[in-house]
Parts: C-alpha cells; structure tokens; sequence
C-alpha cells in the first residue's frame, strides 16, 4: 500500500483526512502514484499536474524519504521505502509568506 | 415579498449572504473553499438553485464548483479548459509573440434558459462553453480567430470578463476583454466581430483602433438589450445599437476611470458607476467613496454618499463586484477590495455595510428570490 499526503488545500478539495493509502503496482513511480491518486479522485486533476501534459505544476513539490524528488523522471523509481509503505509520497504545495 | 441571495467571491474563499425583501437583516454564510480565490460565482436563471463557481489558486490551479443547492454543498465538476487547436500567440505586454496560455477562469456566464449550459470567460481570454453542467468545456474558437493574435493583456492580465446573453435575440452574445475590447456574435458563438467603433483609447498608438481597447464592464438592461452601457479603462460609454458605435456619457463624473457599471433592475436608463481616481490610483477620488448614479442614461450624474465612508476610504470595487437585485425597490450591491459589501435597498440613496471585514471582494452576484 502506497502512503500519499496531500496538502491541505487538496485534502479538502478531495475529502479526505490524513493520509491516503493507494494500491499501485511495481514499478511505483511518480506517474504511477499520481495515476493511482487521480483514478481515485478525479477532482484532483490538473490541481498537481497540468492538464495535458501531466507536468508538475509549477509551485507543486514532491518529497520522500528527506529528499526532493520533484525533478525526478516521472517513470523513475520512488525510493523502496515509498514502495514497501514505510515512508510516505508527499504532496505539496511551495511555501510563501509575507 | 422574496429574498436575496449574494454570492460574493473573494481572495480567500465564497460567502453566500441572504436576507428577506426587507433586507434588513442578513445571514452570512461562508467562507466556501476557504483559502482559494473565488474569482465569480453565479446563479442559473432557470434553476436558481443551480450555482457556478470559479476557484482558483496559483499553487493548485483551476477548479469549477457546482452547487444544485443554492450553495449550501458543492461538487468539483470539471477543470480541463483546453483551448481548440494550435492556440498559436497573442502579442505579450512588449509587443512581441506571446504563447497562449490558460490561467484562470474570470466570469461565470450560466445559460438564460438551460441550467446545465454555462459559458466561461478564461484568462489568456477564450471562451469556453459547457451543455453538462459543467462537467466538460469546449471552447468557442471563433472569438480569438476574429482578432487574437493582436490582443495585449492589461495590468490584470488578458482576461474575458464581461459575457452578456441577449435575452431577445438569441444566439447574440457579447464579451468583453481587458485589453482587446468588446466583441459580440450573432451566430450562437461561432463568429465574431470586434464592436469598438466609437472608442478612443489615448494610451494605445492608435487611439480608435479596431482592437485593443481596455474595455472593464459592459451592461445591459434585459428589457432593452440593444442598449450597452460600458465601463472603459478611462470613460463611460453608450451603444445604442448593440455596440455597432459607442458615445461617451462620462458628463460630470469627478473621474471617468473605474471598473463596474450597472443597470437598475426596473428603470434601464438608470445607471451605476463607481469612479476611481486614476488608472495609476485605483481608489476613490478624495478618499471619499461615492456610487454615482445617472437616471437619463448617461452625461449627468448625481453622487450617493449616504452611509458610504466619505473621509479616509482608500478601497477599490473591482469590475464584477457591483449588482442589483429585482426587488421593488431596486436593491444595488458592491463589495470593495477591502472587504466590506455594502447594500442598498432604494435604488442606491442610502447605503449600509452587509459585512466589514471580508477578505478583497472580487464579484458580487445577487439572486432574486420567490
């Protein structure tokens, strides 16, 4: 089971509290987590990715495992603790102030 | 007696305001969508309890809401605005090619007689239309072919604001676009031609050109559609021709520079403005905030102060934050980017705050109620 935590914004637009458990089968990548999320909930799409492209959106970041996947390969592997469960695939969205 | 609904849409989210005939006494719902940008919110007029919300985020996008009752729940429909083709370019704030690109969705435009039929005024400008309640969007190509390689954006962006049904010659629509101008077809959408005659814009290279006007707000009385009042970047103007040619009817307003205009609900020749200081100074001329109101139609006006700050009041109304009710008599709205929203239940000649405090206002719609 595939751990996914959304921001704030997207855990209202979607519904949901907490974290989101998806089923993904290998190979879990990015896009296969993201296809997981929005088969689930559709009014999640074009919100992370642009409609079409399915690019990140630009103030959009993907973290895991204390690192900054968001400029990984899309088909690219999430790191094995993402995979197994342990760690989860997080959502969210850049920080601003002032 | 009936009651009014208002949907006021704001930098941090929706709130729904209702009161009875009297409107004396309001309740006040909200926020919806808390955190987001509600650039518009409207009702069907065939199913007022079908509701369209436009919200936004730049971290997040597009979202479109719908409410079916009278917005006490919602549903995300859908969000992919996909322009028809190879959307080609429109010309950037320098002059040069400009990729067309979808923002943001500014105006919601729901059918005059099918609920499920709403049409969508996007940021770069399109329109885009929807016969299933808003679930799919198409866009209506035939606007941006008329002139768009040569629109500009305005400081606000490049932005289809104004969508205008003709209630009595269907198939007729107008559109408005800051900074191209006003556009309108006759053909249900399908084709379109500039209607700018008339206009004359002194900061453009050509001051009457076809296209790149600023227009920020055109209304109409339903009763007499030919008839086009018109808000631009600097002027009020008139049509009485369904925008075939434009005269100016600023008169003795202190300022001709603002963004909304309105039209009484039962008197079409009167008509609401309310006058900003400058394009570089977009709050009311002295600090003091006046609805001026014109009861000929144009060229003279008279300034409505009566319970509106006239001392210290710095705040601007954006061009879809002013709207009327169709009570007897007329009830006027507008909310302010410092977040109050302030009513009328005479026809504008006293004023009161519905509320104070909310987050900047960006549209003010009003439903009549049985």
């Amino acid at each position: 089971m595939i751990r996914v935590v959304l921001p704030a914004h997207l855990r209202t637009l979607a519904r949901v509290r907490g974290e989101v458990e998806l089923e993904v089968p290998p190979p879990v990548t990015q896009r296969a987590v993201l296809d997981a999320l929005e088969a689930r909930f559709p009014m999640l799409r074009g919100t992370i990715r642009s409609h079409g492209t399915l690019e990140r959106r630009p103030y959009v970041r993907y973290y895991a495992c204390r690192e900054d996947l968001s400029h990984e390969p899309p088909d690219a592997p999430l790191p094995e603790a993402v995979a197994r469960g342990a760690e989860p695939f997080v959502i969210l969205g850049a920080m601003s102030g002032g | 007696m009936g009651s009014v609904r208002i949907l006021v849409g704001t930098r941090k989210g929706a709130f729904v305001l209702t009161a009875d005939g009297t409107r004396r006494s309001w309740e006040v719902s909200g926020p919806h969508f808390a955190g987001w940008e509600i650039y518009h919110l409207k009702g069907s007029p065939a199913e007022p309890d079908r509701i369209y919300a436009s919200q936004s985020s730049s971290w997040f996008g597009q979202v479109i809401q719908r409410s079916d009752d009278g917005g006490r729940s919602w549903t995300p429909v859908g969000n992919e605005f996909a322009y028809e083709g190879d959307p080609g370019t429109h010309l950037w704030y320098d002059g040069t090619p400009h990729p067309w690109a979808f923002a943001r969705v500014w105006h919601l435009e729901p059918s005059l007689d099918d609920p499920d039929t709403v049409y969508a005024g996007v940021e770069d400008a399109a329109l885009f239309r929807s016969r299933d309640g808003g679930h799919s969007w198409q866009e209506l190509p035939g606007l941006r072919a008329c002139s768009g390689a040569l629109w500009q954006p305005g400081a606000g962006g490049m932005c289809l604001h104004t969508i205008l049904l003709d209630p009595r010659r269907r198939g007729r629509i107008l559109g408005a676009i800051s900074a191209a101008g006003a556009f309108r077809s006759d053909d249900d959408g399908k084709t379109w031609r500039p209607i700018n005659r008339g206009l004359v814009s002194e900061q453009i290279p050509d001051p009457t050109a076809e296209v790149g006007h600023c227009v920020h707000r055109i209304a109409l009385h339903p009763s007499r559609p030919d008839v086009l009042f018109m808000q631009k970047h600097w002027d009020v103007m008139r049509s009485d021709d369904g925008g075939e040619s434009w005269r100016e009817v600023s008169g003795d307003l202190p300022s001709d520079f603002g963004f909304p205009i309105e039209v009484h609900a039962h008197e079409p020749d009167t008509v609401y403005v309310v006058p900003i200081q400058s394009d570089s100074e977009h709050f009311p001329p002295e600090g003091r905030l006046r609805v001026y109101r014109s009861r000929v139609g144009g060229h003279e006006w008279e300034p409505l102060t009566r319970g509106l700050p006239q001392r210290d009041c710095y705040v601007n109304v954006l061009r879809d934050a002013m709207a009327v009710d169709a009570l007897e008599p007329c009830g006027v709205y507008f909310g302010t980017t410092g977040g109050q929203v302030y009513a009328s239940a005479n026809a504008g000649d006293d004023w009161a705050p519905i509320v104070r405090d909310l987050p900047p206002v960006l549209s003010v719609e009003v439903q009549t109620l049985p």
